[in-house]
């Protein structure tokens, strides 16, 4: 069930938010065993929260997420409920407030069932780098959800919350979205406060909605958007209602595909998916033209020397001392900070602490962090310049079906490349979203729809389009 | 070229990471596999290019200075791995 049918039972009051979430805390009991989209079931605040939507549903208060059941990416803080990134070093934290998502969510009364797994501090595109468990694809156990968000992600493919927020600082949302077969929006850069949100590499990071369809994803983007004077980054600009550009008429836009999405190495059965998805939005009254971002094949490494080095440098904060793990019985104070680190980390956060450490490094941060911010400027222009021609870009979100589990865990490069499609976005800070496009032998394929900074109504518009003429989002895992 | 358990040694330390002798072995492979892959970006032309830190186009947020509430005591000790009455409580950092 989607918010917005959801909503529409609410309010004629054929249904009650303590029922529905009911529905869910019964869901999230029956498929969490096989799933693990979940780190923290919440299930005595779910209903007291729903009791009291059902309260202002009663009185005639009513917004179109009140007392819809929610999960939140256990990296966004929730005050007096424990936000882990999914990290030993965490695992014990309390937030003594509310991320401004969290806090705007509960003012349109949100009822939060849980907090969802993800990749330590968000580092993966597979949900296995959780420090406690892997989250597992609902529409086939033995795959990967895509990650970091790979909790978000399946829990809304396997119906244990109607909808749930993720970050994305390469990928994070929409890779995930494309695995699991859901809706993920990565707003621009500052256009969703990052107030709460515990910093991965803040010049990338940014949370969105993931959902069951569009309309869903614009209902949630209208209460999280806006500024924020408390995350400096966060975009002074108005704010539109986001389901007033879900017309269904795309005739006349005008769609790129650049070709260097369309990589070496990439499924034939994701391109196939993908040019099907195309030629539908051509029938559908679209310009369809071919773009060229020939700095595409640098955004990899752009993005492997500027993510880490903010990582390493935001995570130094985790030293044991004023929150967090600590490592006990050490000699000295060096030595509790060493092995505090050393423990409460897992193997890829370590890994990217220490390149980016590497690449911020007395003699090389001309040869790395210098050289990438630079090319991070080249990507820029050249997304600058397709958008003066065009109205979105269109590609694959990645460029493969969902992973086994276990087949790149160990191999850092691999996995990297499951979000080559993605990065470049994040990169050039531009809004992006990913929308069911098709299937390859029951395993999802997502299409990535781009447009240019604060033209989400652009991409929503076009994705909305595209589930009005198809219905691979009503699809669902067999569980 | 591979990193040297010494290279590797150093960033430990840069990044306060204690490190046992099998994962320096791994993080000589790994990291280096990676770092190899960033050479493509020394081919790119990019004299006159400025770099970019963040994507957005602001420029020096600034907002009024007012005092407001913060966080009581007990909020910010609550997560504390140890304290002493109202401190927390940390090994000697004078020896």
């Amino acid at each position: 069930m989607t918010i917005h049918e959801a909503h529409k039972l609410l309010e004629e009051k054929q249904v009650s938010s303590v029922e529905l979430t009911k529905v869910c805390l019964d869901r999230i009991q029956q498929v969490e065993p096989k799933v693990g989209a979940i780190v923290t079931v919440t299930e005595e605040l779910a209903l007291e929260q729903a009791r009291k939507a059902d309260e202002l549903i009663a009185d005639g208060d009513v917004n179109p997420l009140t007392g819809i059941p929610a999960l939140i990416k256990d990296v966004m803080c929730t005050r007096g409920v424990r936000t882990t990134c999914s990290s030993k070093m965490l695992e014990n934290f309390v937030p003594p407030y509310d991320a401004a998502v969290v806090e705007k969510l509960n003012e349109a009364g949100m009822v939060m069932v849980g907090k969802a797994n993800m990749d330590e501090f968000a580092m993966g595109s597979s949900t296995e780098h959780s420090a406690f468990f892997p989250t597992h694809n609902p529409w086939d156990l033995s795959r990967v959800p895509g990650g970091s968000s790979g909790g978000s992600a399946a829990a809304v493919a396997a119906g244990e919350a109607i909808y749930t927020l993720g970050s994305d600082t390469g990928g994070s949302i929409r890779q995930p979205a494309g695995f699991c077969s859901v809706t993920g929006l990565k707003p621009t850069y500052g256009r969703v406060s990052r107030y709460g949100l515990v910093a991965f590499a803040s010049s990338l990071d940014q949370i969105g909605p993931l959902t069951q369809d569009v309309t869903d994803c614009a209902l949630v983007m209208n209460v999280i958007a806006g500024h924020d004077s408390r995350d400096s980054t966060s975009a002074p600009y108005h704010v539109p209602d986001y389901t007033q550009c879900l017309t269904g008429d795309i005739k006349g836009m005008k769609i790129g595909i650049p070709k260097e999405y369309f990589v070496e190495g990439m499924q034939s059965e994701v391109e196939a998916v993908i040019k099907a998805a195309i030629s539908k939005l051509e029938g559908m009254g679209a310009v369809i033209g071919e773009v060229s971002l020939p700095h595409t094949r640098h955004a990899l490494a752009v993005y492997y020397i500027i993510a880490p080095s903010e990582a390493s440098a935001n995570l130094a904060r985790y030293d044991g001392t004023k929150y967090g793990f600590r490592y006990q019985g050490a000699d000295t104070m060096w030595d509790t900070m060493d092995k505090t680190r050393q423990y409460g980390f897992g193997a890829e956060v370590k890994r990217r602490i220490m390149l980016g450490t590497y690449a911020l490094s007395a003699g090389y941060y001309d040869a790395y962090y210098l050289k990438a911010q630079k090319v991070r400027t080249l990507i820029r222009r050249e997304f600058d310049e397709a958008f003066e021609k065009f109205d979105a870009l269109v590609t694959p979100t990645s460029p493969t079906v969902p992973f086994k589990i276990g087949e790149k865990v160990d191999d850092p490069v691999q996995m990297y490349l499951a979000d080559v499609c993605t990065l470049p976005i994040n990169i050039a800070g531009l809004p992006g979203i990913s929308i069911p496009a098709g299937f390859a032998d029951n395993l999802p394929i997502g299409m990535q729809i781009i447009s240019k900074p604060f033209a989400e109504e652009t991409i929503l518009k076009i994705a909305h389009a595209y589930q009005q003429a198809t219905d691979w989002h009503k699809r669902k895992p067999e569980l | 070229m591979k990193l040297s358990r010494e290279e590797v040694l150093h960033i430990a330390r840069l990044a306060r990471l204690g490190i046992s002798d099998e994962e320096v072995e791994r993080a000589r492979e790994q990291l280096s596999n990676i770092l190899e892959n960033f050479e493509v970006l020394q081919s790119v032309d990019t004299d006159d290019v400025p770099p970019t830190a963040q994507s957005l186009t602001l420029q020096n947020v600034l907002r009024e200075d007012k005092p407001c509430a913060s966080f009581t005591r007990e909020d910010i000790l609550a997560n504390a791995p140890q304290e002493d009455e109202d401190s927390f409580r940390v090994r000697a950092v004078l020896e």
